[in-house]
């Protein structure tokens, strides 16, 4: 795959399994109102995820849509961040996950919505305006949780404490992305980190909560090395697709 | 000089036809109004029909075109294809005056416009649709379909939708 569809394909992969984890919570949330947040959020992801997975299919050429990119491929082709990857644990862990990937996927938004390659920009114009309500409605939860009761506080840093270890990878810059850079495509994320952690500190005074410490980066999505957790969301995710191929309805 | 309607040449004649065709194509979620009240029909030619999702996860856009389909079908358009463009994105600035009518009479607060349309927190409260107050809180920013929040009217007490500015 050349530097463009690979760059599609991330995209397109971490809003897909952000998505799907997003939406096991449908039914299951701790209130109403949640519930709908959380499905709403996934419905975002997924339907950029689409866009995203279509362009890589388009750019690849070899006859891959959307929905064979996201049904026919197994753990290791899948080109996420682990963030995202990550099961929901409690409420407050999946609001940490939300919590950071949506910063970072709102500044990544803005910065793409003015690429020069038209397809990539359109999708980023669009998607950006989603990311700014999931960017909001996370920190306020964060807000909630850590500055409400000894309970909600100890969840919401055991859940970010969780998290924390992988925020440095969605920032990690690599061949294929200084290619979509140079392809007009690109954004160079490692510059995106100034402005995050400024978002995020802002986010976590408000909640009274300690920003986490530095651990050890887990790092390889990007390259398909995974979590055990990404097996067992595909084989929800794609059994429909694996037990009865091509099935429509 | 051109009289307006006078010297229409027959694409554009076309073009105004398709239109009359699809002022009755409601939104599949909210039927009280229509495609091209909701700002979805981005451009008509004689030919072609180009639409524009609202939200990107929005289930209802199949639903859309097919309705839209439907309706060419039946009034003689077959011929007549429908292309998606995504770009300039869609905002709820482009819904219609008499969209936001409609929508308020379903009740279903609209979205303000404009600037305040970009302000997700601290924008003017929403003005309920039943009883007219600005009293008003929000309860769920994301409420039944990804283009509504949920709304409380602390004035009558009733709570309502109000469509999310966007």
């Amino acid at each position: 795959m050349d530097a463009l569809a690979t760059t599609a394909l991330r995209l397109g992969d971490d809003a897909l399994i952000l998505g799907q984890r997003l939406g096991e919570w449908c039914g299951r949330a701790p209130a109403l109102e949640v519930d709908l947040s959380l499905a709403n959020m996934a419905l975002d992801q997924i339907g950029q995820a689409t866009h995203f997975l279509a362009l890589a299919g388009a750019i690849e050429a070899q006859g891959r849509d959307a929905d064979a990119l996201a049904f026919h491929r197994d753990v290791m082709d899948f080109t996420n961040c682990l963030l995202v990857e990550q099961p929901n644990g409690d409420f407050a862990q999946t609001i940490a996950r939300q919590f950071l990937y949506a910063h970072y996927q709102h500044l990544l938004f803005e910065r793409m919505a003015t690429a020069r390659d038209a397809r990539f920009a359109a999708i980023a114009a669009k998607a950006v305006k989603e990311t700014a309500y999931h960017a909001t409605l996370a920190s306020d939860w964060v807000i909630r949780l850590g500055d409400g009761t000894e309970e909600s506080r100890a969840r919401m840093r055991a859940g970010l404490d969780w998290m924390w270890r992988f925020v440095d990878e969605m920032f990690v810059m690599d061949e294929t992305d200084d290619d979509a850079i140079n392809a007009g495509a690109g954004v160079d994320k490692a510059a995106l980190r100034a402005e995050w952690d400024a978002r995020i500190d802002a986010i976590l005074a408000q909640a009274t909560l300690q920003r986490p410490p530095s651990r050890r980066p887990v790092l390889g999505g990007r390259q398909g090395r995974h979590s055990e957790h990404l097996g067992h969301l595909l084989s929800d995710m794609q059994f429909l697709q694996r037990a009865y191929p091509g099935a429509t309805w | 000089m051109v009289t307006p309607g006078r010297e229409l040449n027959s694409a554009t004649r076309e073009a105004h036809a398709i239109r009359a065709a699809l002022a009755d194509v409601p939104d599949p979620e909210i039927p009280a109004v229509s495609v091209l009240d909701l700002g979805i029909v981005r451009d008509i030619g004689a030919d072609r029909v180009i639409i524009t999702t609202t939200y990107t996860g929005c289930p209802a856009t199949f639903a859309i075109e097919r309705s839209i389909r439907q309706a060419l079908d039946a009034h003689g358009f077959a011929h007549v294809a429908i292309e998606t463009a995504l770009s300039p994105p869609w905002s709820t600035d482009w819904i219609t005056d008499s969209g936001r009518e409609k929508l308020r009479a379903y009740g279903i607060a609209p979205p303000p416009k404009g600037a305040d349309a970009a302000s997700l927190k601290n924008g003017a409260p929403a003005e309920c649709p039943r009883c007219g107050s600005s009293d008003t809180e929000e309860l769920s920013r994301f409420g039944s379909t990804p283009c509504k929040a949920l709304w409380r009217c602390k004035a009558c007490a009733e709570p309502f939708d109000r469509f999310k500015c966007h």
